[in-house]
C-alpha cells in the first residue's frame, strides 16, 4: 500500500521541513562542558587520592583550562538564546523535571569553584603572583587547607555535568535518536575521555602520562561498549528508533560517524596508545587531539542527527 | 478539541483566521493542515486533517521547561508566559508534533486554543470560521460540551500516541 503526506500552511523556518533549532552553539558547548568535567573530575580524584606530587597536570596545570571551557561554554549557551535578556529567568526557579535547569544551577555552582580551584595553584605557575588584598590573601589560605573538601565537592558537581550534557538530548522523547538513557552515561565517558586527552597534553611527566593514557583505554573500551548498546537497544526498539539507528547504518550520518567518531576519534588513538605503552614512541599529542576532535564531531553529529529524527510527517 | 477528518476539505481557513486572530507572524503558523493520501489512483483514500498543538496532558515541553514558562493552566490548555521565556528552544525540541515555534521577538509562541476568546465565553477562532463545521471544542470532563457529544458515537484517533505525551486532539475517522 502507499501513503503519501501532504502538509499545507506551514513553512516555519528552523523547524520545517525538518527541526533545526539547535545550531553549533550547543554541540560546541556540550563538548567544552563534557571537557570541563573531564579535567575537573581527575582533579579532584587524584587530589583525594593525595597523589598531587605525581599527577601535576592532572591536579594543577589542566585544571587551568576548565574556567576557560565552561565560560566559553556559557558564552555559546548565551548566544544559543532567542530571548536573551530574559536569561535571569533561570535563577528565578528550580524545576526538577527539567535537565536544563539540573545544568543551570550546576554550572552556576562549579564555574566559580573552577576559577576558584585554578586560582588556588597561581602562585605555583607565577611565583611572584600577588593577591594585592589580604582579604584574597586569607581566602586562598583557606582554600589550600581545604583543598580535600573542596576536591569531594568538584568531583561529584564534575559527575552530574557529564551525565547532565547527555541528559539534557535524552530527556527529549520526540527525538527517537536521543531518547535513550544510555546518552547520560556515554556523553560522561566521553567526557571523561576528552578531558583524559587535555591532560595527556598538558602532562610533562613519563608516570602520569603512563596513567592518564592507560585511564583513557579503559574510558575509549567503555565508550564503545555503551555505543554498541545504544545501537541494539535502538535495532530492537520501535519504529522511530529504528529509522533513528539506520541514519548511521548507511544513512546521511553514517561516513562522518564511523570515520571521525568511532575510527579517528576512538579506535585509532587506543591503538597508538596501546603502542605507546608498548614502548613504541608515538608523539602524544596524536592520539590526544584525535580524541578531542573525535569527541568534538560526535556531539555535532548527534545533535543534527537527533533533529531530523521524529515521530510524525 | 475534537476534528472530524471526514468532514474537513483543507480549505486552510482555520490556518488563517488563527494568523488573522492571534497576530502571527508572517511565515509562521499555529495551525497546519495534513492531507493523508493512501493507496493507488484510481483507488485513492484521502484523509484531511486540521493540527494544532496537543494540549498534552503530559507535556513534554512543560517537563523541559527550565524556567516554568511553558505551564498548564486550570483546564488543561498549555500555555507560553513570555516574560519568563529564554527562547532556548527546549519546548520545541521535546515536541513530537512541532507545534511550537520561535516567535521573532525571541520567545516561543503556540497554539492557545484562543484562551482570551475562551474567557469571554467565545469559541477559538479557527473553530468559529470552520466552513465545514468540522472543529468541536469544549471541557472534555462534561459529558454535555461539543466535543464530548462528537466523540460520544465516532471512532477517533490521537497522532503519536506512542510519544507518549497523552494528546487532546481527536480525529474523528
Amino acid at each position: 500500500m502507499k501513503e503519501e503526506l501532504f502538509v499545507s500552511g506551514r513553512d516555519i523556518p528552523n523547524i520545517d521541513p525538518y527541526l533545526n533549532i539547535w545550531h553549533w552553539q550547543i554541540p560546541l558547548y556540550l563538548f567544552l562542558g563534557g571537557l570541563a568535567a573531564g579535567i575537573l573530575f581527575f582533579a579532584g580524584y587524584y587530589t583525594i587520592l593525595r597523589k598531587e606530587k605525581e599527577m601535576e597536570a592532572t591536579v594543577k596545570w589542566a585544571p587551568f583550562l576548565a574556567p576557560f571551557a565552561l565560560v566559553l561554554g556559557l558564552f555559546a549557551l548565551f548566544l544559543d538564546l532567542k530571548h536573551k535578556l530574559y536569561f535571569w529567568q533561570l535563577y528565578t526557579t528550580v524545576r526538577f523535571t527539567s535537565p536544563m535547569s539540573w545544568g543551570a544551577w550546576t554550572l552556576m555552582l562549579i564555574t566559580p569553584i573552577s576559577f576558584i580551584w585554578a586560582a588556588s595553584y597561581i602562585k605555583e605557575v607565577f611565583p611572584k603572583w600577588d593577591w594585592k588584598f589580604d582579604v584574597l590573601n586569607r581566602f586562598e589560605a583557606y582554600i589550600i587547607k581545604n583543598r580535600k573538601g573542596i576536591a569531594w565537592i568538584m568531583m561529584i558537581l564534575a559527575v552530574i555535568l557529564g551525565v547532565y550534557t547527555g541528559i539534557l538530548l535524552s530527556a527529549f522523547n520526540a527525538r527517537p535518536l536521543w531518547n535513550t538513557s544510555i546518552l547520560g552515561p556515554l556523553f560522561l565517558v566521553s567526557g571523561l575521555s576528552t578531558g583524559l586527552a587535555a591532560i595527556m597534553l598538558m602532562s610533562k611527566s613519563k608516570y602520569e602520562r603512563k596513567v592518564v593514557s592507560r585511564l583513557d583505554l579503559i574510558m575509549i573500551a567503555v565508550e564503545l561498549f555503551l555505543i554498541i548498546h545504544l545501537f541494539m537497544g535502538f535495532l530492537a526498539a520501535s519504529e522511530v528508533q529504528v529509522e533513528a539507528a539506520a541514519l548511521f547504518l548507511g544513512g546521511d550520518f553514517t561516513a562522518v560517524f564511523w570515520i571521525f567518531v568511532i575510527f579517528l576519534g576512538l579506535v585509532f588513538p587506543a591503538v597508538l596508545e596501546v603502542l605507546e605503552l608498548r614502548g613504541y614512541h608515538i608523539p602524544v599529542w596524536i592520539p590526544a587531539v584525535l580524541i578531542l576532535i573525535g569527541g568534538l564531531v560526535f556531539r555535532f553529529v548527534m545533535v543534527e542527527a537527533g533533529q531530523i529524527t521524529r515521530f510524525l510527517y | 478539541m475534537a476534528i472530524d477528518t471526514t468532514k474537513c476539505v483543507g480549505c486552510g481557513d482555520c490556518v488563517v483566521a488563527c494568523q488573522t486572530e492571534n497576530n502571527v507572524p508572517h511565515g509562521y503558523c499555529r495551525d497546519w493542515i495534513v492531507e493523508n493520501v493512501a493507496g493507488t489512483y484510481p483507488n485513492v483514500e484521502i484523509e484531511l486533517r486540521s493540527e494544532r498543538c496537543n494540549h498534552c496532558d503530559n507535556a513534554p515541553c512543560v517537563r523541559c521547561c527550565p524556567t516554568g514558562a511553558s505551564h498548564i493552566v486550570e483546564g488543561g490548555i498549555v500555555m507560553v508566559t513570555h516574560e519568563e521565556c529564554i527562547g532556548c528552544g527546549a519546548c520545541i525540541e521535546s515536541c513530537p508534533y512541532d507545534a511550537r515555534y520561535s516567535h521573532p521577538e525571541g520567545y516561543v509562541d503556540k497554539c492557545t486554543f484562543c484562551k482570551h476568546r475562551i474567557d469571554n465565553g467565545q469559541l477559538p477562532a479557527c473553530v468559529e470560521v470552520c466552513p465545514t463545521k468540522c472543529l468541536y471544542f469544549g471541557d472534555l470532563d462534561d459529558p454535555n460540551s461539543d466535543v464530548s457529544k462528537a466523540l460520544q458515537n465516532r471512532k477517533w484517533k490521537v497522532l503519536a500516541p506512542e510519544a507518549g505525551t497523552k494528546p487532546q486532539l481527536y480525529f474523528l475517522t
